[in-house]
């Protein structure tokens, strides 16, 4: 065996990157909860990869086959409705695990230097996350797939000039149509999964290269032993390794009871309406994007205007990107912050929160206005972000990690 | 941090207050028991017996019905399978229930295309197809002599009406705020038919229960193997944390 190793190591750098990724990676000891959501969302995307494949091998991006062979995929493939289950939840459990590993950053400043890279890989990520999502939303070809298409393509008319050439250049047909159910189906299979791992990738290399952040904010990196070992560091495998699995475990156990007990997730994953089949004739009474998209559709239908409405709700996401040179202040963690900053990031939270809802309410004039004004209030974290994390007023931060 | 989790938690309980009520009909609860086989083998039987000539469920197939409902594939032949398929022969147990009724036909006798069955109770839960088929009234101003308060101007005519008889809505006058609106109070029947009001119910509630069962077959299975499922990964959780628990021992 120790010869074998040898041998390879001799040719490929196998030991090397085990030990540089997993043995002799050290983390901080000090990960809370909080920390396990990057681990789960590396292994929904794997999930959502595997299940996927197993998906493609019965489903047929085909404008009149498609709606039909999900059903058979449904009904008559072999646990075919386990693995679409699995797919179609796992999209839902992308999504929960990836804004909660965001939340995650925004707590405890892991966006700010050194790591202002890995946030930035993590925001490509996040966006390629919706691209891929939103293809393969319409891969069942119901009725809220192919009218959920229809708005949000028709989005990009709003661009001077170039948008009606735009929109036909993406739907492929004047309408959505055969030819744009086979080209998100090549992007929602083949493009987009590259992409993801690729940033995956770079993501995770960025992350070992200077190290993880930690609750406290500590770079533990300062303070090492005679070995040159952080003091507060203990290898990422085998201590993170086990204690990931128990995430693993637990965020099973949920992901099973949605995916055995509500798979449709009361309409909100599943959406009703996605059980007729898509009709060009017929559009459905009420249009809401899935759950994941809706702050940033509440912020599009809160702009009267709309290609003022589209730059919103770009903006929204845009932003993000910047917030490493948005958040000024030294200090990373929430711990050791001012009061308003933790008043400022609750109310981001909420704005998200209450945004996501309001979208999927009948536009009324009371759900406009609170659109508004929760899209105001969603964009006032960063201002007040940037106005006063100069001069914030933070509390000392310790030498070491506190437990 | 907590804080953070408090006041997430109470701004999504607060949401449904802020709700606002829901616009149309207001619908029946439909008596849904997916595992009562009997229930579901006679809800087969009414679905043959009046929808099914019209109505196809065409991701359906005979012998799952006959598998999933615990009845012989001849008991299912004899029950639901009268027809030819495109060659000539009579339909196989295999084969998915469609219909012979081209859309063609279905406009122009009624106006509109008649839909497919096998995911309506996905598509419009199961509480809507019990209350609408309740809902039909007698309208000498429709073609088919019925409306429905459920779907207003319905193409479909009252298919059960020997079943339920004959009925006329009632409305009733309620202000919302300074708005007066004509709200449904009632029906009030006005000629009997075969089965009497609770029989009429009973007979909906298999109907409505069978669809509920060919929108999604696997149900029955899908939720005993979730329990399993969920078991064993609380077996597992145990196992994880000892492990867990046993390598941190020395990080302090």
């Amino acid at each position: 065996m120790g010869n074998l190793m040898a041998w390879i190591d001799a040719r490929f750098p196998a030991t090397k990157m085990w030990n540089e990724h997993l043995a002799e990676y050290y983390a901080p000891k000090n990960f809370n909860f909080w920390y396990f959501f990057g681990s789960l969302a590396l292994m929904v995307l794997v999930i959502q990869i595997i299940s996927g494949i197993f998906l493609t091998m019965h489903y047929k991006p085909d404008g009149a086959m498609a709606f039909a062979s999900v059903e058979y995929i449904m009904r008559d493939v072999p646990y075919g409705w386990l693995i679409r289950y699995i797919h179609s939840t796992g999209a839902t459990a992308f999504f929960v695990v990836v804004y909660l590993h965001m939340l995650r950053g925004l707590m405890y400043g892991s966006y700010k230097k050194p790591r202002e890279l890995i946030w930035l890989f993590g925001m490509f990520i996040y966006l390629a996350l919706m691209a891929e999502a939103f293809m393969g939303y319409l891969l069942p070809w119901g009725q809220m797939s192919y009218w959920g298409a229809q708005v949000i393509i028709s989005l990009f008319s709003a661009i001077p000039v170039i948008g009606d050439d735009l929109t036909l250049w993406i739907r492929g047909d004047f309408v959505i149509g055969d030819a744009t159910l086979n080209r998100f189906f090549a992007l929602h299979v083949i493009a987009l999964p590259f992409v993801l791992v690729f940033l995956v990738v770079a993501h995770i290399l960025a992350l070992h290269e200077v190290g993880s952040n930690n609750p406290d904010g500590v770079e533990i990196k300062k303070i090492k032993d005679a070995n040159g070992i952080p003091l507060d560091g203990i290898p990422f495998h085998p201590y993170y390794s086990v204690k990931d699995i128990v995430g693993v475990v637990v965020f099973l156990f949920f992901f099973a009871a949605v995916l055995f007990y509500a798979p449709d997730g009361g309409g909100y994953m599943l959406e009703y309406a996605n059980f007729i089949a898509s009709d060009p004739l017929k559009t459905p009474e009420h249009i809401a994007p899935v759950w994941y998209f809706t702050p940033f559709y509440a912020i599009l239908r809160a702009v009267p205007d709309k290609l003022m409405g589209v730059g919103a709700m770009g903006g929204a996401i845009v932003v993000l990107f910047f917030l490493p040179w948005i958040d000024r202040c030294k200090t990373k963690s929430i711990r050791y912050r001012s009061g308003l900053f933790k008043a400022n990031l609750i109310m981001f939270c909420v704005s998200f929160v209450v945004l996501g809802w309001l979208a999927m309410q009948p536009v009324t004039e009371t759900i406009t206005f609170m659109s508004r004004l929760f899209s105001i209030l969603y964009f006032a974290y960063f201002v007040v972000l940037f106005v006063t994390s100069k001069n914030e007023n933070t509390k000392p931060v310790p030498d070491r990690v506190t437990s | 941090m907590k804080k953070i989790l408090l006041v997430l938690l109470a701004a999504v309980m607060l949401m449904p207050m802020l709700a606002t009520a829901s616009s149309g009909a207001k619908l029946y609860k439909a008596p849904i028991d997916i595992y009562d086989k009997e229930s579901l083998r006679r809800g087969a039987k009414n679905f043959a017996d009046y929808c099914y000539s019209c109505h196809a469920a065409e991701f359906m197939r005979f012998n799952r019905i006959a598998k999933d409902l615990e009845m012989s594939e001849g008991e299912v032949r004899e029950m639901m399978i009268h027809t030819f398929n495109e060659k000539g022969a009579p339909t196989k147990i295999g084969d998915l229930m469609k219909v012979s009724m081209t859309d063609q036909f279905a406009k122009d006798t009624f106006g509109a295309a008649v839909p497919d069955l096998s995911l309506a109770a996905r598509a419009r839960g199961a509480d809507w197809i019990y209350t609408y088929l309740r809902s039909f009234y007698v309208d000498p101003d429709r073609p088919t002599g019925f409306n429905n308060t459920v779907f207003p101007d319905v193409g479909m005519p009252h298919v059960l009406w020997s079943l339920q008889g004959l009925q006329e809505p009632v409305y009733k006058t309620v202000k919302h705020g300074d708005v007066e609106v004509e709200e449904l109070d009632h029906m009030e029947p006005i000629q009997a038919g075969k089965l009497s009001r609770v029989e009429y119910d009973m007979f909906l509630g298999d109907l409505t229960n069978f669809m509920v069962y060919i929108a999604e077959p696997v149900q029955v299975e899908r939720r005993s193997m979730g329990w399993k499922v969920m078991l064993f990964l609380v077996v597992l959780f145990f196992f994880a944390y000892a492990l867990k628990k046993e390598y941190w021992k020395d990080v302090h």
